[in-house]
């Protein structure tokens, strides 16, 4: 192993990161960092380099990961539990979520690790849903061991509160695929032995046909009673509730459809409507699965169990042992480390600690605190271990008592479902009415066709293709928009979309990018060798803004030494650097009694002095996303725009050039202040598009009609939303209101079409004669024709708007 | 004539053991994840050396099997 100290261009074998700050070789391949090269070793002694032939530098970066004892509460078999799936004497199952399932050599390894360790007896990847599920022998290996080795390989499992809720297994989607495996069976038979009927084969013997029609029934039982069970129940639902829904006259299609059939075979009249009513079945449950399309990826109803770690230690009689995050009660001494989280509420027992507020608030830069201050659940820990003394419990904290609101346990209502709903009431009336009508007109003449004029009316008239107007539509829409980085819950946020009057943007985050900021200074010029000298002060603090200031300056810090060193907390730095009195911190520190302090209320800056003299200060702000003021001028016209930010004022300026005057600011909200601004909104009658990203929006986007949360990577969490969105989607964002309305007018052109077919329909039946061909040739057709218009007018439609 | 009946009785019973190969495909999870299969497929043992195969022969016989 060699160590050279810089190099040009030379990757690493392992992740595929450049060589230059840290250059490792061994086995004659590059490595950016020790990390990575201990994985190839690892991976080398057991023969698993297969790993690096699949994909091309496949790893996982590894720099600067440490875990020394992160995982030792999984040594407690309380905590353990609530982790596995099952757990017995030699076997226990689990299965973690690991976000850095990135490509095939991922499930490679993962699932070929019981060569790596003994213990392991099987693991499967879900490569979507980036799960890793593993069965295990917890006497040969632990679970902490697992997840350890796990860790030192770059695949670190997300353990968080989350774990501790059990998930339920999803099953709604493998019924629906199995009932249109059964209405495709019974559709392809009950056709194809319907096939001599179509013909009208005179010759055909009686008792074959007569079999041919038992056989059709007996194929189109469990389509009536397996497949429709869903409709039939949301249907008789409607009728209790006291009003109608698209599924009750597809319900009494069905119903009607069977027993005239029944009777029409059983009675020797006729061969009856077997097939039509097997295809309308088959194309409603593809229609239904077309729409319940989801990203099984991403996760749209995250809350702060999610973001929250699974336990922490407690200090008993000098010794931390790691307990539940939810046993934890007041009084308790909890100890939290470096980019933890801290879960409850409490007291700083240790002298100084540095906390992220920006889950809780918004605000981007990080606070200092002292002993006894009172620190709020949320906040991260940066820096060294702290101590800290519960106040609350989990679930009381200021944080995580806005998930006790009731917008969290009230459903949004599904304003599409209303719109169809609303058509289709109206349609079931004027369905009946016409029924009616014709049995009268026919009753007089003969009682035989009027009963055949009303039930084909029923028949024909039941809205298939009404029904398939909106899936398919709405569907192709959500895949055009997930095509463009805007992944929706379901198809009802399309509809919703087309109804937002206001637009609610978080500022830190959201408009403004999240870890980046600009630094700016203002003062006198300074030198050059003044500048290295000034970096060489910041980097020797660690606070958040010194190592910003830090970064900032792009020279080098070599042969610069320094004296007297001191870090006063909460106020600066001072030291002597080639002879010059330095100091960098607040305006207070400077002790400059005739220098004059610019008024303006202003971003975080830090005053820098030399030798008494101030020689100005650096402003960090807040930098905007690229493309906000283009989404700004092309939504002005039709939104109104708010902007909710836990920062304060600072940024008023710069946010007022950008979103004008007309908008409204509201500056230092909480998460509830937030959620109770969406909640005043609404009672005007606006209709809340929330724009935001953090757990400190979470209320406000649940709160909200339709709630967007923006992430950089959609690998991170986001807080439980109806879409989700990558950050350089945003300058989409006009794009996509404006086809959420395109999409809405091809959903009524596909009805207006669905309504001729019912026209010409309705009419056939009127006259007494819709014969069973004419059912199986009109039924499909409609509903085809309404599928294809849907589907390929909406890709047309984004093609045109350049969405694909 | 009466042969035809037994045709489609046999051609219905073919019909529905496909039904039921499906209806198994769906309950054991089969179109659960219908991506991570897609790319197992494709990987194969070539590249291990000798010395391995013959320590790890044991387990791999028994272990490779798909389930």
């Amino acid at each position: 192993m060699a160590k050279k100290a810089s190099s040009e261009n030379i990757t690493c074998y392992h992740c595929g990161d450049d060589c230059d700050r840290e250059h490792v070789i061994f086995d004659g391949k590059d490595f950016c960092c020790n990390g990575c090269k201990t994985v190839y070793e690892i991976l080398n002694q057991s023969d698993l380099c297969t790993y690096y032939d699949l994909d091309e530098n496949p790893g996982i970066s590894l720099k600067s990961k440490k875990f020394d004892d992160k995982y030792a509460f999984l040594d407690n078999d309380e905590i353990a539990r609530l982790v596995l799936d099952f757990m017995d004497h030699d076997i226990a199952k689990a299965t973690f979520y690991i976000p850095a399932i990135h490509c095939s050599s991922c499930i490679w390894l993962l699932e070929n690790l019981y060569k790596l360790t003994k213990g392991v007896n099987h693991s499967r990847v879900n490569f979507v849903k980036k799960e890793f599920s593993v069965d295990f022998n917890p006497e040969e290996i632990s679970l902490r061991e697992l997840v350890e080795l796990l860790a030192t390989l770059g695949y670190e499992p997300n353990i968080s509160l989350d774990n501790s809720t059990k998930k339920i297994v999803q099953t709604i989607n493998r019924s629906l695929y199995l009932k249109i495996g059964v209405a495709a069976f019974a559709f392809g038979n009950i056709m194809l032995l319907s096939f001599p009927e179509y013909f009208g084969f005179e010759g055909l013997e009686l008792n074959i046909q007569r079999f041919l029609s038992y056989l059709n029934i007996l194929l189109s039982l469990p389509v009536v009673f397996y497949c429709s069970s869903d409709y039939f129940k949301s249907a008789y639902n409607s009728i209790r509730q006291g009003h109608s829904n698209i599924d009750v006259p597809i319900s009494l299609g069905i119903i009607v459809l069977f027993v005239r059939s029944l009777y029409e075979i059983l009675s020797m009249s006729g061969p009856g409507y077997l097939d039509s009513l097997a295809g309308l079945l088959f194309f409603l449950l593809v229609g239904r699965w077309f729409q319940n399309y989801t990203y099984q990826g991403l996760s749209f109803d995250r809350d702060y169990k999610s973001y929250f770690p699974l336990a922490i230690f407690k200090k008993v009689q000098d010794t931390y042992t790691s307990i539940p995050v939810g046993d934890v009660v007041k009084g308790d001494v909890i100890r939290v480390r470096n980019q933890e989280i801290i879960p409850v509420d409490s007291i700083l027992e240790s002298e100084q600690a540095n906390i992220d507020y920006s889950f809780v608030t918004g605000e981007s830069n990080p606070v200092s605190k002292r002993k006894g201050e009172y620190i709020y659940a949320g906040g991260r820990q940066l820096g060294g271990s702290v101590e800290l003394q519960v106040v609350k419990s989990v679930s009381q904290s200021y944080l995580t008592q806005l998930w006790n609101n009731d917008a969290f346990t009230k459903e949004k209502d599904d304003r599409f479902t209303v719109l169809i709903n609303r058509i289709s009431k109206y349609f079931t009336m004027s369905v009946l009415i016409l029924a009616l009508a014709g049995f009268i007109f026919w009753m007089d003449k003969d009682l035989q066709t009027a009963l055949n004029a009303v039930t084909a009316v029923l028949i024909i008239a039941c809205p298939c293709a009404l029904a398939l107007s909106a899936p398919f539509t709405l569907g192709s829409a959500m895949r055009i928009f997930g095509n463009n980085k805007f992944f929706i819950k379901n198809v009802n946020v399309i509809e919703r979309l087309l109804n937002v009057t206001h637009i609610v943007f978080d500022k830190t985050g959201t408009i403004t990018y999240n870890r980046e900021s600009v630094v700016n200074f203002e003062g006198e010029v300074i030198g050059t060798e003044d500048l290295r000298k000034i970096k060489t002060l910041a980097m020797n603090s660690t606070h958040p803004l010194s190592r910003l200031l830090a970064e900032s300056i792009d020279e080098s810090t070599d042969n610069i030494s320094m004296e007297k060193f001191e870090e006063i907390i909460g106020s600066g730095l001072a030291a002597v650097i080639g002879g010059d009195n330095f100091k960098l911190g607040s305006w207070e520190f400077m002790k400059l009694p005739d220098a004059k302090k610019s008024t303006a209320i202003d971003a975080a800056q830090i005053y820098i002095s030399k030798n008494t003299k101030l020689l100005g200060r650096f402003k960090i702000e807040n930098k905007y996303r690229d493309g906000i003021s283009q989404v700004v001028a092309q939504l002005k016209s039709r939104y109104k725009f708010s902007i909710l930010t836990g920062d304060n004022k600072a940024e008023e300026q710069r946010l007022l050039e950008l979103f004008g005057s007309s908008a409204t600011y509201k500056f230092e909200q909480t998460p509830q202040a937030k959620l109770d601004y969406i909640r005043s909104l609404q009672q005007q009658n606006e209709n809340v598009l929330m724009i935001g990203d953090g757990l400190n929006d979470a209320g406000a986007l649940r709160q909200s009609d339709v709630g967007i949360s923006v992430t950089d990577d959609t690998t991170n969490f986001t807080p439980a939303s109806d879409a989700i969105m990558t950050s350089d989607a945003i300058a989409l964002l006009p794009h996509f209101l404006k086809f959420a309305q395109t999409s809405h007018r091809i959903v009524v052109a596909a009805f207006i079409i669905s309504f001729m077919y019912n026209i010409v329909g309705i009419s056939i039946a009127l006259t007494g004669q819709l014969t069973p061909l004419i059912a199986a040739i009109i039924m499909p057709l409609s509903s085809i024709s309404v599928v294809v218009f849907a589907t390929t007018v909406t890709n047309f439609m984004g093609r045109i708007k350049k969405f694909i | 004539m009466s042969v035809i009946i037994i045709l489609i009785i046999i051609s219905v019973i073919v019909a529905l053991f496909f039904l039921g190969v499906f209806i198994w495909a769906v309950k054991t999870g089969q179109f659960d994840d219908t991506v991570s299969p897609a790319i197992r497929i494709l990987f194969d043992d070539k590249k291990q050396s000798k010395s391995s195969e013959e320590n790890k022969k044991g387990d791999n016989t028994e272990r490779s099997e798909e389930d």
